[in-house]
């Protein structure tokens, strides 16, 4: 896999560049901001991706708790299959349907609760070595059995096995490592939608910032919540700083939701969402606007793999020095340089 | 409108704060490459 990162680096700097050209020359310009309008294409997949990153953030910090116990992994995981089954069908219920906001399609809330309760289980098997119960054995058993040879390509068998077939011991170290990669990497876009939006308010609205607007300020609140996990990690001195950081990520992530959903429910002054939603954009503006998104999910890709990767890293190291100073009372030679490192305390 | 320079700003902002954090993870990771090779010398002897 590490061969595959100067590959994958620099297949995002071209996509990057295609992103970036697209965004600048070959969009159409907006009949009503003009030019301006084109900070869209920064600001709102930056939004997506910090929310997603959040949102993985969330489940890692939910899968780090429940593994705690196999009884409530085992709840957690029938709680999410039934959050997945109720959010595809729940939506296509008239009753329930009439609630949805205008521009919501009830094919979209269904994809939406299907991703999560995927996610969850692509999370817990590659990140907290947990089993998918049933359906993995099913899956096992139709590929071993070769049922499904005649109907089904090899690739494509491989595919499910590796994807839902059994795995090794749980470690929720890996849990936590990857929760604290996605909120630092998240932190980093939630910064620059705080920063872009205010450059784009201030030529289109003639203000910097709408003081009492609830998406803004909504926003600002996320960015403070996972700035204070993050400051949680980097000072906490407790053995209890990883459970705590979960709880703190969980209710955190509640704000998620809020952010998305409060210009459909609150007077604001944001405009409407331009997917989903209630505004409207030009199909050229969407198309590199997609692309751009696309752009940043590969970098942020990367840049959450590098970040996991010195994670790891770094507590390896301190585990050396830990090992080390118990075996030499006059401690390691470089013991002090792990407290330089940010955002990065360790198992204790 | 002028509003030219305030989409130059925001995209400048975004590449800034992106290569600073990169920056700062480069920084780190030799840092604690330079501590984990001190550490295997000092294992060695």
């Amino acid at each position: 896999m590490k061969r595959a990162f100067p590959i994958l680096a620099v297949l995002t700097a071209l996509l990057l560049v295609y992103a970036f050209y697209q965004a600048l020359w070959v969009a159409p310009t907006d009949a009503l901001q003009g030019e301006v309008y084109r900070i869209i294409y920064y600001h709102v997949p930056s939004a997506w991706t910090a929310f997603l990153l959040f949102f993985i953030n969330f489940i890692a910090s939910v899968q780090y708790l429940a593994n705690a116990r196999p009884s409530t992994a085992r709840a957690a995981k029938w709680i999410v299959i039934a959050i997945g089954i109720v959010g595809f069908i729940a939506p296509f219920i008239p009753q329930v349907r009439q609630q949805l906001p205008t521009g919501m399609y009830p094919s979209s809330v269904a994809t939406t609760a299907l991703i999560i309760a995927a996610l969850y289980f692509v999370i817990g098997k590659y990140f907290g070595g947990q089993d998918l119960g049933g359906f993995s054995a099913f899956i096992l058993a139709v590929n071993t059995s070769g049922v499904m040879s005649p109907f089904m390509p090899r690739v494509m068998r491989r595919f499910f096995t590796k994807v839902f077939g059994a795995y090794g011991a749980a470690d929720g170290q890996d849990l936590d490592v990857l929760a604290v990669t996605t909120a630092e990497v998240g932190v980093v876009f939630c910064t620059i939608v705080l920063v872009t939006g205010p450059i784009w308010a201030r030529p289109v609205w003639g203000i910097w910032w709408a003081p009492g607007d609830i998406r803004l300020t909504s926003t600002l609140v996320l960015w403070l919540i996972y700035v204070s996990y993050l400051v949680l990690r980097r000072f906490s001195d407790s053995a209890q700083t990883q459970k705590l950081a979960a709880v703190l990520a969980v209710f955190g992530a509640l704000d998620v939701p809020l952010v998305y959903f409060s210009i459909w429910f609150f007077r604001t002054q944001h405009p409407q969402p331009v997917i989903g939603g209630g505004g409207s954009i030009d199909p050229r503006m969407l198309h590199v606007l997609l692309i751009n998104w696309m752009a940043f999910l590969c970098f942020a890709f990367l840049v959450c793999w590098s970040r996991y990767r010195l994670e790891k890293l770094r507590r390896e190291v301190e585990e050396t020095e830990a090992l080390e100073s118990l075996l030499d009372p006059a401690g390691p030679p470089a013991a002090s340089s792990a407290a330089k490192v940010p955002f990065s305390r360790g198992p204790k | 409108m002028n509003s030219i320079k305030f989409l130059y700003a925001a995209y400048i902002a975004t590449w800034l704060i992106h290569s600073l954090y990169v920056g700062s993870l480069i920084g780190r990771y030799r840092r604690l490459r330079q501590q984990k090779k001190e550490l295997e010398r000092g294992q060695s002897r």
